[in-house]
């Protein structure tokens, strides 16, 4: 068990970084330009996966516990957002019978 | 630490109540429930403790805002009566909820750990995201909770991966021991602290909605069932500034200096948008909802001040601001679901039909006005006080109380609505006994704070 952290810390802790930081931002984009609800919470999703990727090398960098339980917390409660997110996409759905975001205009102002 | 669980247990017995299809049963057990967690809570006064490892702290802190929410709650609830009631099967699930937003509201003022911080946030956003869609037929809603979903899981991103840069500048969650590591000045690890510093102030502040991450507040609730935007402009918004201010005091007090030209340009926005936004708005709802982003602006004034005072300054004026938007939100719940209009003119001649109701708006809004002998004169006048002690922002509170003049002017539209005007072929409002005692008691409890302030004021 104790073999993995050491092969995290074989790529140096920036590139992590980067990575993270890239993926994060990548999820960022996808928010403010795309119009499908759906997408848009798939980009939500990718950051909060950059999140637990980095999570993970700072933990394995410094042999404590607590980062990777972090991400199980995040795992769960990015479950539950999914449930109620996927739901009111439905919802939505059933009234407009589209997932676009830029027909949702009542509200302005 | 009782509370919390209490909460949980009691949501999911609210939750089960729903199986024996009798939606009477249901108002009553939440108030019963809210009743005994807010007694609870009190027996931790004055006893300092930790729990979960330290993870949770309960102490006077915790405690007094703890009350100010759950007081809130109580005081929502009862203007549930015939709201949901009448065409809605899902009654249960919509109090659990309220339960369980409660709870995650709790963990978030006495959180001693990141992760706690996240899981409240959490906790109570994904509840709010379900009830503010609880309109199901009306379009309205469902873009209010899509917009709220959307955007609140974008931003809880950013609050994410800003607590996982101060993890990787820091080695840790906790705030205690974040508070106590000193980090060079160069490095990548002062570069990680203050991206990470920057990102968590911006995640806090789309949640307590300060400019300029407030954009989705009018849209949102507007869009709301007016009694669970009651429940997010009181609950939600006493949470995140008490979860912020904690957060600052308790973690990052030692690198002032990086968060406050952040929050200082936050707060003089989040005071121009939302005073002016709010004069412009024709409807009463949405002018509630920038007078929100207004208050929240003169909430974060108390934390930047950043002194003794401002804990005490922030939790009587959550408390006097959460009375009068209750008053408010009930009154116009009350009123717009048997007029069915939201703009100004549905307030027409109230004074003449209902002249209860149209008394406690009175007092409400000069409350939320800040005029003196209401609870919301005290409230401006501590976060001011604290704010003035520091000589250099000065020029702040000059901003603040122009603003808070420009304040004025929209909060009396609706008083002139009420007296001035004829009521039409307006009839009396109904208006439920517990509506009314609640709606008394809220107008006492304003008046009450803004004689005598120190019955709350010395508390924390």
């Amino acid at each position: 068990m104790n073999h993995i952290p050491e092969v995290i810390r074989t790529i140096p802790l920036e590139y992590y970084l980067y990575f993270s930081a890239a993926l994060f931002s990548i999820g960022v984009i996808g928010v403010l330009t795309r119009r499908n609800a759906i997408i848009i919470f798939m980009c939500v999703e990718l950051m909060l996966n950059a999140v637990n990727l980095l999570l993970g090398a700072f933990s394995a960098y410094r042999s404590d516990p607590n980062g990777q339980v972090f991400v199980f917390f995040i795992m769960a409660v990015a479950a539950a957002e999914v449930c109620v997110g996927l739901a009111i996409i439905v919802m939505i759905y059933r009234n407009l019978r589209s997932t676009d975001v830029q027909l949702l205009n009542h509200l302005k102002w | 630490m009782i509370s919390i669980i209490l909460l949980a247990g009691f949501g999911i017995i609210n939750l089960f109540a729903g199986f024996l299809k009798s939606n009477r049963m249901l108002l009553p057990l939440a108030i019963l429930f809210l009743t005994i967690v807010f007694g609870v809570n009190l027996f931790s006064w004055n006893d300092p403790q930790s729990y979960f490892n330290n993870m949770l702290t309960i102490d006077n802190y915790a405690v007094g805002f703890t009350g100010v929410m759950v007081l809130s709650t109580l005081l929502i609830l009862p203007f549930s009566q015939r709201y949901v009631a009448d065409q809605d099967e899902n009654l249960a699930e919509y109090y659990s909820l309220l339960l369980f937003a409660v709870m995650g509201a709790i963990m978030m003022v006495s959180f001693e750990n990141m992760i706690m911080l996240f899981l409240g946030i959490e906790i109570l956003s994904i509840s709010m995201y379900i009830l503010a869609g609880t309109d199901k037929q009306r379009p309205r809603s469902n873009e209010a909770a899509l917009k709220y979903f959307l955007m609140g899981s974008f931003f809880t991103g950013f609050l994410l991966f800003g607590i996982v840069l101060i993890y990787g500048a820091t080695g840790s969650f906790d705030i205690t021991t974040i508070a106590g590591t000193t980090i060079g000045p160069d490095g990548i690890e002062n570069t990680m602290f203050v991206m990470g510093l920057l990102l968590i102030v911006i995640g806090i502040s789309f949640k307590i909605s300060a400019a300029p991450f407030h954009f989705w507040t009018p849209d949102v609730y507007e869009g709301t069932p007016t009694l669970f935007t009651a429940f997010m402009s009181t609950v939600v918004k006493v949470a995140g500034v008490a979860a912020f201010y904690k957060l600052m005091d308790a973690a990052f007090a030692s690198s002032y200096s990086t968060w406050f030209p952040t929050l200082i340009a936050i707060t003089v926005l989040t005071l121009v948008v939302g005073n002016i936004g709010a004069a412009v708005q024709g409807s009463v709802k949405r002018m509630l909802a920038y007078s929100s982003i207004s208050h929240a602006g003169y909430l974060l004034m108390a934390l930047i001040a950043f002194n003794e005072r401002s804990e005490s300054a922030i939790f009587f004026y959550s408390l006097a601001y959460s009375v009068a938007t209750i008053a408010a939100f009930g009154v116009l719940k009350l009123v717009t679901v048997q007029r069915n209009d939201e703009s100004f003119a549905t307030f027409n001649g109230l004074g003449q039909t209902n002249p209860l109701l149209a008394f406690v708006m009175t007092v409400s809004m000069c409350s939320l006005a800040g005029i003196p002998l209401t609870a919301g004169f005290f409230g401006k006048f501590f976060v001011f006080t604290s704010v003035v002690e520091d000589n250099s922002l000065i020029w702040l509170v000059v901003v603040a109380v122009l603003l808070a003049a420009v304040g004025i002017y929209y909060y009396f539209k609706v008083v002139i609505a009420m007296y001035m005007h004829p009521a039409g072929n307006y009839e009396r409002v109904r208006v439920t006994s517990l509506a009314s005692f609640v709606l008394i008691f809220v107008a006492v409890l304003t008046i009450l704070l803004g004689i005598a302030p120190a019955l709350v004021s010395d508390l924390i």
